[in-house]
């Protein structure tokens, strides 16, 4: 993993706390998530996206109104990342009418195209193809749009992320391939997975160029997504973001992560914490004190509690949602 | 001893082709590996090159002859000191017998092919053509290959969104040829050629549904396309219910389905029950020319993702198409080939020329059969099969694709329970064989389904 950059002087106390309150939101949201499944009240597979937060975080920074994104079934953090409502993604994870899929999508398949949003997609490495697919129709309708295409250390040895990487680099397609690399695929390291050293020198292979990331660092994940952003709303074809992050959860909630030790993962929540970063960005600079910290963390709280309360108290969809949207 | 220049078969499904070009004249010397002539199939030009040596004696078929079949003489090499009378005459007399073993060597009736001895620019136009459901007004001929690509045409015309993306779809003209001549008149930007990476690109195209534009994808063969299935299936077919309704997936998948002649077993599986199997599909599969020219215009209007499962023995068979521009087929309405009392056959795809062809036996033996083409098999027409076996009384189904969970199937547990005491018999399917195609050319014609096994269960469904 990357070193931890030093705090940069250039950065202003809004842009801080705005980082640290949307990255403190998907935390939260997450830890009430992992409650309710512990109470049962979300089922199926659940997937959390703690200690990654600073990768979406970053990244959204650096796009534009107009611009796609399309990720894996670890998709929470996306969602609330790109301004979806809490209420609508914890409804669908508990399976309710208000959720953004009317809870016939579920925490691995939910959709906004308002927030262009294209999922949440539970087959492994699927989303890379499609991700293409959604900048091929923005170069042919014209416009300067970019996607984000997120996928995992795991997905990138599925081999369409390969066919996907010939095409869009052979078509100059905007595209950003951000490798989410939190190091493991479910619970085989990426030693255990290939002798290749980098994920996105893979990229070399094809013409597409990439550099990897500090993905704890979200000023560092900004700085190179502006850059990738530029690459490719410059008419210059894809790019490919290697974000070094860890997750602090198992790979889903019924995996009791055997397959690394406990020294491992708090060495990481101790020296490399997103959001602690930001925090000691703010606080060491005297950009903010702890009570207006205090003051975000119980917005935050007040948020995720609203959300998982709507959740809670949204309907069941009625039977003949059942029967609905197959056909448009 | 002289030798015979044969007319050549290019392809796994030529029959016969037109001499384009002589490259030589009689008294010439030709090497071998030299070219001959250039021959005009229904996909391309190709060149035909001598394999032996010798002085062209006599050319029999002039340039620019249409419709000579293969295996047909078309020239003769002499050695040193022969004359062309040294050729063995029999074969050289009788060019149209050629055609009967051709067609019948995949076991496909070709009733107007025996019949007619000059060689017929349309054999198949007459078959169950013109009949209920060709709507009223003016009509032309035209291949099966020419009304899909009049299909896209039209439409890419009509919306600008709708392109066409596949291996050899532009510049190679399509290795079909049915996207001949759309590259020249849309460009590239609407007529991609891609790498040969189907899951690749049908999850490119899937997206680039989501993102506004109406993709048409052409499989070289839906044999391949099981490279693509996963997005066909998870990512096309289930994302408007995943989304709770949000975005759905507006795109056609199409190609050749099913048998061709002598490809083998991994190029020739009917996956019609397999995609008709899946919520959020729709399946087409057209047998005629007007079948597959409106059906495909509606598959590219429909805000669904679409199979549209074509066959490439049927892409050259012409059949009469209506020529109103707004003509199209709607998904789920079955069409009445042929009226009849006794019994019902229901089909799609190729097997409705073999219901067809049963039906013409089977009317000569006294035995009244109605032929119901389903044309689409998600939505299935229920009502019109049932309508007709409550009258018949006695359904046969006949389809290419392999017996286990087969449409088939599917149609006779409908009706098991739909209009169980209207049945006289127990419902037949007739399918190909439950094994994997093989190459022999005598145990392909045995594993598909023919019109004598259709004969049969009808006569076995009739108690005769």
């Amino acid at each position: 993993m990357a070193k931890k950059p030093d705090a940069r002087s250039n950065v202003s106390k809004e842009e801080l706390l705005k980082y640290y309150r949307e990255m403190l939101l998907i935390r939260r949201f997450e830890e009430k998530a992992g409650q309710l499944y512990g109470m049962g009240l979300i089922g199926g597979f659940c997937h959390l996206y703690i200690g990654q937060e600073a990768v979406v975080v970053g990244l959204e920074a650096a796009s534009k109104d107009g611009d796609k994104r399309i990720t894996s079934y670890r998709d929470h953090g996306h969602m609330l990342a790109c301004g979806m409502d809490a209420k609508g993604v914890m409804a669908e994870l508990t399976g309710r009418i208000g959720g953004y899929s009317k809870g016939k999508g579920g925490s691995m398949h939910m959709f906004s195209k308002e927030k262009h949003f294209y999922g949440g997609h539970g087959i492994v490495g699927a989303q890379v193809p499609l991700g293409a697919g959604l900048a091929f129709a923005d170069k042919y309708l014209g416009n300067d749009n970019v996607t984000f295409t997120y996928f995992g250390d795991g997905a990138a040895n599925q081999g369409q992320v390969y066919e996907t990487y010939n095409m869009a680099e052979l078509w100059e397609l905007p595209v950003i391939f951000v490798i989410e690399n939190n190091q493991y695929a479910m619970g085989t390291s990426m030693k255990r997975a290939t002798k290749s050293e980098t994920l996105f020198g893979r990229g070399v292979a094809y013409g597409i160029p990439g550099e990897q990331v500090d993905g704890m660092d979200v000023l560092a994940v900004k700085a190179a997504g502006e850059k990738a952003v530029a690459h490719c709303r410059a008419g210059k074809g894809p790019y490919i973001l290697e974000m070094m992050t860890y997750r602090y959860r198992g790979h889903s909630m019924s995996d009791p992560a055997k397959y690394r030790t406990r020294e491992e993962v708090e060495k990481i929540k101790t020296e490399k914490d997103c959001i602690e970063h930001v925090r000691d960005l703010l606080t060491q600079g005297g950009l903010a004190s702890d009570e207006e910290l205090k003051a975000i963390d119980k917005e935050i709280k007040a948020i995720v509690n609203d959300a998982a309360e709507f959740a809670k108290e949204s309907p069941e969809p009625p039977n003949a949602e059942l029967w609905t949207d197959i056909y448009a | 001893m002289a030798t015979q220049v044969l007319m050549p078969a290019l392809s796994p499904t030529m029959e016969e082709g037109t001499l384009a070009k002589w490259l030589v004249k009689e008294g010439d010397t030709v090497k071998s590996g030299q070219i001959l002539a250039e021959i005009e199939t229904d996909k391309a030009t190709m060149e035909f090159e001598a394999v032996d040596e010798g002085t062209v004696g006599k050319i029999l078929v002039a340039e620019g002859t249409a419709g000579v079949k293969v295996n047909t003489p078309i020239a003769v090499l002499v050695e040193d000191g022969e004359s062309v009378s040294d050729a063995p005459a029999p074969a050289a007399a009788a060019p149209v017998a050629a055609a009967p073993v051709a067609a019948e060597s995949r076991g496909e009736p070709r009733p107007t092919a025996v019949a007619a001895p000059a060689p017929a620019p349309a054999p198949a136009a007459a078959q169950g053509w013109p009949h209920s459901d060709l709507p009223e007004g003016p009509t032309k001929t035209m291949t099966v290959r020419e009304a899909l690509r009049e299909a896209m045409a039209e439409e890419m015309r009509a919306d600008p969104t709708v392109f066409l993306m596949g291996e050899e779809v532009g510049e190679y003209q399509g290795a079909y040829k049915i996207s001949q001549g759309l590259l020249d008149e849309f460009g590239a930007k609407r007529v991609v050629d891609t790498p040969i990476t189907e899951m690749g690109f049908a999850g490119i195209a899937t997206g680039a549904s989501w993102g506004g534009l109406k993709p048409i994808v052409e499989f070289m063969t839906f044999n391949f396309a099981m490279q693509a299935i996963d997005h066909i299936i998870n990512s096309a077919a289930k994302t408007l219910y995943m989304s709770g309704g949000q975005m759905g997936s507006p795109m056609v998948f199409r190609g050749p389905n099913g048998a061709a002649a002598r490809v083998g077993a991994q190029h020739s599986q009917d996956y019609a029950a397999w995609y008709a199997a899946i919520p959020g599909l729709r399946v087409c599969m057209p047998y005629s020319a007007a079948d597959a020219k409106g059906l495909l215009k509606s598959a590219i209007r429909d805000p669904n993702p679409v199979i549209f499962l074509e066959n490439e023995i049927l892409y050259g068979r012409s059949f009469e198409v209506p020529t109103d521009p707004e003509f199209a087929v709607p998904f789920g309405k079955a069409s009445i080939m042929r009226a009849g009392s006794d019994v019902t056959i229901v089909s799609f795809g190729i097997g409705v020329g073999h219901a067809l062809a049963a039906a013409e036996t089977l009317a000569g033996e006294g035995i009244s059969a109605e032929v119901i083409n389903l044309r689409t098999l998600r939505p299935i027409d229920y009502d019109t099969v049932l309508a007709s076996v409550m009258k018949t009384n006695r359904c046969v189904t006949v389809e290419e694709g392999f017996p286990v969970g087969s449409i088939g199937d599917h149609l006779a547990s409908t009706i098991m329970q739909r209009a169980f005491d209207y049945l006289d018999a127990p419902v037949i399917t007739c399918t190909g064989k439950d094994v994997p195609m093989p190459y022999a050319a005598n145990l392909e014609k045995f594993a598909l389904i023919t019109p004598a096994e259709v004969v049969t269960a009808v006569k076995s469904v009739c108690y005769r």
